[in-house]
């Protein structure tokens, strides 16, 4: 019964729109990651720790099928030694084969999918199929610096479980409030007479998979909740993206390279001009 | 043909006769790049170049892309994936495609807006103009089917609404809809033919644009004071015109290279910018998105469609008039292709004698104002369907109507133009007084 409210306050909200859905302020806090910026390249170590949050804790209910397992042995990812990817690979659920036998997972196989009952999304494109800055006026124009805004999504959806607010004080059974989650329902008591939401956020079905010391790291980092959110958010946009190293210094060759075309042209344009427009040409 | 008097190739070593009395083709290419352009155009002139490079951009990294795509609903988005991670360069390839339909769009409206001020479309360049116009449908429907390719949330629900306009023709409009989809509803069947005419229409483009260019190649280049170049002697004409080889060339490529160091800038850096993130969320025909939106280049048109809604008395009147058989869905399709028409049909509502918006005092506002009118319908169209947008969009509409069907045909007689230049010489020599004879 309640799962259906909560899925017809789902549709009723996406059937608003969007400006709806922000009008409820799911709060999307600003992260600096170290891959935003033009200049902007992943940090290595934080990668591999966001392999390791990943692994522990979303593998359990989130996919990466589209993300083959060898990659996390390219330049430009979490970079790990061909071994280690191997061992790490034939640790993952067996492939299952078309006649129902199955195999060891070799690294060339991409990392398993997840569907069925109480199983997440996937989360191979989840850091680029959300986007959380779109300023200022609506131009997006802050991606330049910050990014799309992706991993700072699932940050804020990491840290966003709260207390279910007093319009709901027993919320919507078997979802739990998240103030930064807003494709979700809301109960009919925290809406204003429009049916718009008067709280931050709604109700997701996914229980709140991270808390303090979640996650123990080798290299003994910094596990808060916040830390372990920021390194799995970093190591999904890996996932979603993973030649944006590579992307950025070709734009970077291109452009340096495209400036100094300009410059050339532009001094070879004046001189060709020069006679017909009757100025002395200097340079 | 009736050009501007010029220096014809002739051919002279014996190799060149024999070739040249056979198929004519040096004398073809010699023709094209020193053709006459009169010599005081402006950097507004540069946007044909841009727009030839995208098409030679697109067909290029098209025809790679399309040798790693499956064109199948269950395979379209993972073969898109596959073509990110594990194609080399693959990434860079379709950043590419993605952002050069944007630039593509973006040089085609600095284009229209260049003809549109300069009266570019005024005769003798009809013809130009109208192949023109058929050049920017292709590209729309080519940009509309490409965007499905990629079988994403967008990519389909994109599809669903666009091809819905269809639907909304009375009486045969389910009927063309059903046709169009190949089926009931946007499905396996729908991607496979937009794959196809994807691929197809670039080519079609591609003898457009000969056509465009075989056109104002015979009426001459329009330029900034629409006085038309001297046709009386090669003297004359030589005065008022410099050969586009090496003249243009260069100067068009400095400018491409200006350009395309900023397109480089954003397909390095933010290549998703342009994008809608719900695209690369696998098209579900059972999740609708929150908030549908067109890619940016169609959202002027997207917001003239939404603008006509059931309420607006011209919706009702016209609903009245045709018995119930106009209501306001195909109102709507009709306002949006009768937009562009408007703008097809210019070289025949503007009245004034005068080419150049340079020498009409009225007409440079009104087009100010065309111009921003497009910018805020571009707006309205990436905003919800509700207030105050909705208001905004009906009005901004009404202008673009306005414009084109009652101050262009008015303003050719109510004003009073500035005294032009008499030649192209004397306006540039006005510009530089040193300027050789």
């Amino acid at each position: 019964m309640f799962k259906k409210i909560a899925l017809t306050a789902a549709s009723v909200l996406a059937l608003a729109g969007a400006a709806h859905a922000e009008g409820a302020a799911a709060h999307i806090e600003d992260v600096a990651f170290a891959h935003e910026g033009p200049f902007g390249k992943f940090d290595q170590n934080q990668l591999q720790r966001g392999l390791q949050v990943y692994t522990e804790v979303c593998a359990a209910c989130h996919g990466l099928k589209f993300v083959p397992i060898r990659t996390l042995a390219d330049e430009g990812g979490p970079a790990l030694p061909g071994d280690q990817v191997r061992a790490y690979a034939a640790s993952l659920d067996p492939v299952v084969n078309a006649d129902g036998t199955e195999r060891p997972r070799e690294w060339t196989d991409k990392f398993p999918a997840r569907s069925g009952e109480g199983m997440g999304p996937d989360l191979s494109l989840m850091a680029k199929a959300r986007a959380a800055f779109h300023g200022p006026y609506g131009t997006g124009i802050n991606q330049l610096m910050k990014g799309i805004g992706g991993p700072e999504y699932i940050v804020s959806i990491l840290n966003g479980y709260a207390p279910n607010p007093e319009c709901a004080p027993d919320g919507i059974d078997g979802y739990y409030y998240n103030t930064a989650f807003a494709a979700g329902g809301v109960p009919a008591s925290c809406k204003d007479e429009h049916g718009l939401s008067t709280v931050p956020g709604s109700w997701i079905a996914m229980p709140p998979p991270v808390d303090d010391g979640s996650v123990e790291y080798q290299d003994g980092h910094d596990n808060s909740k916040h830390h372990i959110s920021e390194d799995v958010a970093s190591f999904l946009m890996w996932a979603a993206e993973p030649k944006m190293m590579a992307r950025k210094q070709a734009g970077f060759v291109a452009v340096t390279f495209l400036i100094v075309l300009s410059a050339l042209l532009y001094l070879t344009n004046k001189k060709l001009w020069s006679g017909v427009k009757g100025k002395a040409f200097e340079a | 043909m009736a050009g501007i008097p010029h220096d014809h190739y002739e051919p002279k070593t014996g190799f060149e006769k024999w070739l040249h009395s056979r198929l004519p083709v040096v004398s073809l290419v010699y023709d094209t790049l020193m053709i006459p352009t009169p010599k005081n155009l402006n950097w507004m002139w540069i946007w044909g170049i841009v727009l030839a490079f995208c098409l030679a951009l697109q067909i290029a990294t098209g025809v790679v892309l399309v040798m790693h795509y499956t064109p199948h609903v269950d395979l379209a988005f993972a073969s898109v994936e596959h073509i990110m991670r594990d194609v080399n360069g693959g990434a860079m390839l379709r950043y590419l495609h993605a952002n050069g339909a944007s630039l593509f769009f973006f040089a085609v409206y600095m284009h229209i807006f260049r003809g549109l001020y300069y009266g570019s479309y005024k005769a003798p360049r009809e013809v130009t103009w109208i192949v023109g116009m058929l050049i920017y449908l292709m590209m729309m429907g080519t940009g509309f089917m490409g965007y499905v390719l990629p079988w994403g949330q967008m990519s389909f629900w994109g599809a669903t609404v666009i091809t819905g306009l269809f639907g909304a023709i009375p009486g045969i409009g389910p009927d063309i809809q059903t046709w169009l989809l190949g089926g009931p509803a946007v499905d396996n069947a729908t991607l496979n033919r937009f794959f196809s005419l994807h691929y197809l229409l670039p080519f079609v483009i591609a003898a457009l644009v000969a056509v465009h260019i075989w056109a104002f190649h015979t009426t001459g280049n329009n330029n900034p004071t629409g006085v038309e170049v001297r046709r009386g002697s090669k003297e004359e004409a030589k005065k008022d015109t410099v050969p586009f080889w090496p003249y243009y060339v260069v100067k068009d490529l400095f400018a491409l290279a200006v350009i395309v160091a900023v397109f480089f800038a954003v397909v390095g850096f933010m290549p998703n910018y342009l994008g809608h993130p719900d695209n690369y969320i696998e098209a579900n025909p059972l999740a609708t998105p929150a908030h549908i939106v067109p890619e940016w280049y169609f959202l002027p048109f997207y917001a003239i469609l939404r603008a006509f809604t059931a309420d607006v008395w011209v919706v009702q009147f016209a609903s009245w008039i045709s018995f119930g058989i106009i209501d306001a869905k195909f109102f709507g399709v009709v306002a949006m292709f009768g937009a562009i028409l408007c703008m097809a049909l210019v070289p025949w509502l503007d009245t004034s004698s005068v080419r150049s918006g340079k020498y009409r005092p009225m007409f440079k506002w009104w087009f100010a104002l065309l111009v921003i009118d497009f910018v805020v319908l571009m707006w309205c169209g990436a905003m919800p369907a509700e207030e105050p947008y909705a208001t905004i969009s009906l009005i901004a509409s009404a202008y673009w109507f306005a414009y084109f069907l009652v101050i262009l045909p008015l303003l050719g007689v109510i004003e009073k133009p500035l005294p032009q230049p008499a030649t192209i010489e004397e306006d540039f020599k006005s510009h530089y007084p040193n300027a050789a004879e």
